[in-house]
């Protein structure tokens, strides 16, 4: 799996927006991504999870440049997205694709199932019209959809995960290298979640996509991912293979997400210690260790110094003065 | 479970819908005893929130809703607004799963739940303000006297969440139905508002309904369960023995579709394949056959009925899970 070159190299990347009180005074500053590095290698899924405000959907459109990020650098096959403009951005960026949270939000409502497929292949003038006609029917059956019952329909016509098998065979239809889900399946219900993930699993058995899956969801994420990063108030605090993630968090964060997790085996014991609070506001951060004020461990040190990420295992980071050891797990 | 607080006998809701006639809720019985916790679990369109609303008569006026449901002995189908409200809000509460929506906007919280309190008692502006204070506590806001004064946009969601069950909780209610209470939430948050319920739950002896599309959620946090498809009820069983003993095979597919962090990364996913059938055009017999693994021809001829066929565990199907043939299948 990590072999060569990673596809997708993202470093220090920082996105910041600006607020503006009544009468446009300047209000503060958002800081939605703080300094995220990373990797994606060549057939990889890596995971991202991150709670609401946590950056990981600015994340995700920082590296496809919508908007473009205030600073850092984006790889992607070795060119930085961030420093290219125009026709050159365009090229790079066919690459990759994305797949957004709500189907009904991100097709439009008054386009034909085939032409919203078709659409990136017109965009890059892939192939002539009886290719790209071809290209679409051959897409629609990939994601499970009948080109000729299906093709036809406008997105109204189809259930929420219909519409979102029309959402990824737009993105897999220019033979993309990554693609970029962010809550892919949290608007569905959770049978057709799952059909929708086994579609995610098979692409990318069959088509070699990586991908970069970004949920709320621990245990889903960790399901579909080879490695799991975890955002927090945008800032990773941990990094590393799923299975060691879940066995062994590190990160004091990490621990409480986990621990939040509702268990479906009523013998299973619910977790002793509930974390309080909730994150801080991104336009005023906490000093050093973002997650200080709701963390059980925090001391002096965190207040004063910002944790580096670092390597403790294997490939399994962590942002953190105090980590968790073997044996406070 | 000696006295019931509520029973709900054959309660069926339909909606005209363009000349056709949709069956929401098609024939529900169960009842919710002083103190217990029942968790409703279904899909979207499984007839769950429905249930739950036309008890508490919070249908559009095209709503047919007949059978019975009995507030300690009490009718309330066919009740008037006017004789509904001696209930409503005060016997029998109800949390909604937006509370910006459920929230207005442009009054202070303090008097939001002050309305509440003087809706159902006559008490003194002080007196009100005294026990907006104290509910405050009992939902454990932090600072319950700045909170008074603020408005709906300067609380985080989780907060807003537990102003509306302060709200619900003014008339100390005797049944409180939570209705995708924790969905909107982040899992952290949602872990805590979980908590809260249930430690109000035990302080104030009240029967908690919890209404969710998260099976997980409900074996976790409720005694009894009760899983819904297409408008019936189809199984019900204790908690702890749904998850050990379950029969029904959708019951079984929903457990299978929870995300578990146990499963290793890229697993195959067990996955049911169609989608729930059309409410106004029902099959003939089990409305689960046409998706189910171990449906045969008898599956469709005729509906199965909720029968207890086990001491406190019922389920409609012909050929369950873990008996004779449903093991074969």
């Amino acid at each position: 799996m990590t072999s060569g070159e990673p596809l997708l190299q993202v470093r220090d990347l920082v996105q910041e927006f600006t607020v503006r009180d009544r009468g446009g005074v300047k209000g503060g500053t958002v800081h939605a991504v703080s300094g995220v590095c990373f990797d994606v290698w060549p057939g990889e899924t890596l995971g991202i999870v991150g709670e609401t405000g946590s950056g990981k959907s600015t994340l995700a459109r920082s590296i496809v440049q919508a908007p473009r990020p205030k600073s850092g650098a984006v790889l992607f096959r070795g060119a930085d997205l961030v420093a290219l403009r125009g026709s050159a951005l365009l090229r790079a960026r066919r690459h990759v694709q994305m797949v957004f949270q709500d189907p009904f939000g991100s097709l439009d409502p008054k386009w034909r199932v085939r032409d919203i497929v078709a659409e990136p292949l017109i965009a890059y003038r892939a192939g002539d019209r009886a290719a790209r006609r071809r290209r679409v029917d051959q897409v629609l059956d990939l994601v499970g959809l009948d080109p000729s019952s299906h093709g036809g329909r406008h997105p109204r016509e189809l259930s929420g995960g219909q519409a979102q098998r029309v959402a990824i065979a737009r993105a897999v239809a220019l033979s993309p290298a990554l693609v970029i889900c962010d809550e892919p399946v949290s608007s569905l219900d959770v049978l057709i979640q799952a059909q929708v993930l086994a579609l995610f699993e098979r692409l990318r058995a069959e088509l070699g996509l990586s991908y970069l899956f970004i949920a709320h969801d621990l245990a889903l994420v960790k399901q579909v991912s080879d490695r799991v990063a975890v955002m927090y108030l945008g800032k990773l605090c941990e990094v590393g293979p799923g299975e060691a993630v879940y066995r062994q968090p590190l990160h004091p964060y990490t621990r409480a997400l986990l621990d939040s997790i509702p268990s479906p085996d009523p013998a299973a014991a619910r977790a002793a210690t509930i974390i309080g609070g909730e994150p801080p506001s991104p336009i005023h951060p906490p000093s050093g260790c973002r997650f200080r004020t709701r963390c059980p461990r925090a001391a002096e040190r965190c207040a004063a110094e910002e944790p580096a990420l670092r390597e403790l295992a294997a490939g399994h980071s962590v942002a953190c003065h105090f980590p968790l050891g073997e044996t406070q797990r | 479970m000696t006295d019931s607080l509520l029973e709900v006998e054959d309660l069926k809701v339909t909606f005209p819908v363009r000349g056709r006639e949709l069956r929401a809720v098609g024939g529900v019985s169960y009842s919710v005893c002083a103190g217990q916790t029942l968790a409703i679990v279904g899909e979207s369109g499984s007839g769950k929130t429905v249930s739950a609303r036309a008890v508490m008569g919070l249908l559009p006026a095209s709503a047919v809703v007949t059978g019975s449901a009995r507030f300690q002995g009490a009718q309330l189908i066919g009740l008037t607004d006017d004789r509904l409200r001696q209930y409503r809000g005060a016997d029998i509460a109800m949390v909604f799963q937006d509370p910006t929506r459920s929230l207005n906007p442009t009054m202070r919280i303090g008097s939001q739940i002050a309305e509440a309190v003087r809706a159902h008692r006559r008490v003194t502006k002080a007196q009100a303000r005294e026990q907006v204070t104290e509910l405050l506590r009992l939902v454990r806001m932090p600072v319950p006297e700045r909170r008074y004064v603020e408005y709906p946009h300067q609380l985080s969601g989780g907060m807003r969440q537990r102003v509306m069950i302060a709200i619900a909780l003014a008339c100390r209610p005797k049944l409180l139905i939570a209705d995708e209470a924790t969905t909107a939430l982040d899992v952290t948050t949602q872990a805590q508002i979980m908590e809260l319920l249930l430690e109000l739950q035990a302080e104030l002896g009240m029967a908690l309904m919890l209404i969710s599309h998260d099976l997980g959620l409900a074996a976790s946090y409720a005694d009894e369960v009760i899983v819904m498809y297409a408008g019936r009820i189809v199984e019900q069983a204790p908690a702890s023995r749904l998850f050990t003993r379950v029969r029904m095979p959708y019951t079984q597919a929903l457990f299978e579709a929870i995300p578990r962090l146990e499963r290793p990364a890229h697993a195959p996913l067990p996955v049911i394949g169609g989608r729930p059938p059309d409410l106004a055009a029902l099959p003939a017999g089990c409305s689960f056959a046409p998706r189910c693994r171990s449906a045969a021809d008898d599956c469709l001829a005729a509906e199965p009925p909720l029968a207890e066929h086990e001491p406190g565990h019922r389920w409609a199907c012909w050929h369950p899970c873990g008996a004779g043939d449903g093991d074969a299948a």
